[in-house]
């Protein structure tokens, strides 16, 4: 009895209970959770092979027998889809991941130093701002091929700026309070500190953020995709069927609808679990 | 004000300075010279084309002399397309964007802030909701989706427009809408989000208890200051519109900067990246100080912290 009163005035469970409140955001998750399943599972559940040709056949609207049509070499575009949304999945979380991992160790790290280094810090950032993001993009695909894990490594690497930005104003923010002085005078050690009070008071910053770089970070790869540097064929990714689709739309609508939904559908979703997860997560209205 | 303004423009030469090296560095980082082609020039042709635009100088060297250039308004010529100098090719499509650009700007801001104020002063009514599952959308879809969709319904199913080109003002109308739509989106959330917040301040009860019109309070009072977020944001996202977008000029044939950059890069023409990342840098800058002195204008507070 005891146990169970303890979890559910816990702070994840307060989270918890605060984010099913909202309907649309377990649905996200849900939605989110199966299609990154399908996705995965694809070279073993998929009924076509995704880059099999099928000259013969050519592009066919959508059937019994091939459910999202067949694109001009008669690929079959449900697995095509799978397939690629594997890529995009894939592309989202590790260079969310990135993203992550760079922005919060620049960000604790800046704030935790202070003064002139933290200004330094983030006049850096400025710059870098500065730039636009493409020319970093392009430039690092032009220059390492189109190897998968390099665009994974680009697109992460670009997209930390806002999250050191946000990291170091709320570790700031936390080092005044007085239970950061209270450890300090208790011998804690530096180390000690970002473990035991930075990283657990920023993780709910962490996540929202997280859930928010996503779409970003897939909009970003998609746009890669685009200019014809992502992922090589006939390997595919989101960007680069809708990419295909728009070429052909005119003869074969169904190549630049069906992908373009999946794709939307999937920002959609994560939009709504950030949103979900922001108001979990907000300490504002989380004692209510 | 005017000192500040000043103070700020002075600013902005250092800042352009670290944006030249970084992007010079960057661009030279690249394997591969403007001069490889599929038939490489012979060696000692080679060798006098990069001395005659001094690419056989050490980078620094190189810099600096491009620097020296820059200080006297010149960007050198382009090396991809003899004969050209990069002002001569970025001042050819600087009109087209800016024109796109600035069109699309008006339409966002046109759409995006009424719905947001619409929207906060129904909340969960059917005139909250509708615009803002479509405002969900937009965020959603991104311009190469939104682009062809619209090129789908209004040139390929209607026949009203034509799907691509450039040279007459029917042709402005789908790009401008794109580009608009999708700055529309985050515009309405935002304002939404900043009125709903402002409405349950203690200042617009205090208004309500005086018994001022609900229009004047909603108009005069909170969305003045609910916009000042609204103006940051369009800080940079008016920059990104002036730019050029590189999807929206290719998918509609527009010849504008955001196509001229991409394919800078990829042709490895080192002044001619250069210089789109210079314009889009100024353009950055300048937006950003032309939005914190509507701020200003609109926030006396923060002019007097200026002045």
């Amino acid at each position: 009895m005891s146990e169970e009163i303890k979890s559910h005035s816990s702070f994840a469970g307060t989270a918890w209970r605060r984010f099913a409140r909202r309907r649309l955001a377990p649905i996200a998750l849900g939605f989110i959770g199966f299609l990154a399943l399908t996705c995965f599972l694809s070279p073993w559940i998929a009924p076509f092979d995704y880059k099999a040709q099928n000259l013969a056949l050519g592009p066919v609207a959508p059937s019994v027998q091939h459910w999202f049509g067949t694109d001009l070499l008669g690929r079959d575009l449900l697995c095509r889809l799978l397939q690629g949304g594997m890529i995009s999945i894939s592309v989202g979380l590790i260079a969310t991941a990135v993203a992550l991992l760079v922005g919060v160790v620049y960000g604790i790290m800046a704030a935790e130093v202070g003064g002139r280094f933290e200004d330094f810090c983030m006049r850096f950032i400025d710059i870098i701002s500065t730039l636009p993001l493409t020319l970093i993009v392009v430039l690092a695909t032009v220059v390492f091929g189109q190897n998968i894990w390099m665009i994974f490594l680009a697109v992460g690497g670009v997209s930390w700026l806002t999250m050191a930005r946000i990291i170091c104003t709320k570790t700031r923010a936390l080092k005044n309070r007085q239970f950061l002085d209270a450890a300090v005078a208790l011998g804690q050690s530096r180390w000690g500190i970002i473990k035991r009070h930075y990283l657990p008071n920023l993780a709910g910053t962490i996540a929202v953020y997280a859930t928010l770089t996503v779409p970003g970070v897939m909009l970003l790869e998609a746009f890669v995709s685009f200019l014809g540097l992502g992922v090589r064929a006939p390997m595919t990714s989101w960007g680069m069927l809708i990419k295909e689709g728009a070429d052909v739309m005119e003869q074969c609508p169904w190549l630049l609808i069906i992908p373009s939904a999946a794709f939307g559908f999937t920002l959609l979703a994560l939009s709504f679990l950030g949103d979900g997860l922001r108001d979990a997560f907000d300490p504002r209205t989380l004692s209510e | 004000m005017i000192s500040y303004v000043f103070k700020r423009l002075v600013e902005i030469v250092p800042v352009l300075l670290l944006v030249v090296v970084a992007t010079f560095f960057l661009a030279h980082a690249v394997p591969g010279g403007p001069f490889d082609r599929e038939r490489p020039l012979p060696a000692e042709v080679k060798a006098k084309v990069e001395a005659y635009y001094g690419l056989d100088q050490p980078l620094p060297v190189q810099l600096l002399q491009y620097v020296k250039n820059l200080a006297k308004g010149d960007l050198g010529p382009s090396l991809k397309y003899p004969g050209w100098t990069v002002n001569e090719i970025i001042g050819s499509r600087i009109p087209v964007s800016v024109t796109v650009g600035s069109l699309a700007l008006l339409l966002a801001i046109l759409i995006g802030v009424p719905v947001g104020v619409l929207a906060a002063a129904k909340p969960h009514s059917w005139l909250d909701r509708v615009p803002m599952g479509f405002a969900l959308v937009g965020i959603c879809v991104p311009a190469f989706v939104l682009g062809p969709i619209l090129s789908l319904i209004f040139s390929t199913g209607l026949g009203w427009l034509p799907p691509c080109g450039w040279g007459s003002p029917i042709h402005l109308v789908l790009p401008v809408l794109t580009m608009g739509l999708i700055t529309a989106a985050p515009l309405a959330r935002l304002t939404r989000g900043e009125l709903m917040e402002i409405y349950n301040l203690d200042y617009i009860r205090t208004a309500q208890a005086k018994g001022l019109s609900p229009l004047r309070i909603r108009f005069i009072h909170a969305l003045r200051n609910g916009i000042l977020p609204v103006v940051t944001y369009l800080g940079p996202a008016a920059a990104a519109l002036v730019s050029g977008s590189f999807v929206v000029e290719s998918l509609f044939d527009v010849p504008g900067l955001g196509r001229l950059f991409v394919t800078s890069i990829i042709n490895r023409d080192v002044t001619l990246i250069l210089g789109t990342t210079l314009i889009y840098a100024v353009a950055l800058l300048v937006l950003n100080l032309v939005s914190d002195l509507a701020k200003a204008v609109l926030d006396p507070r923060l002019s007097r912290k200026i002045s």
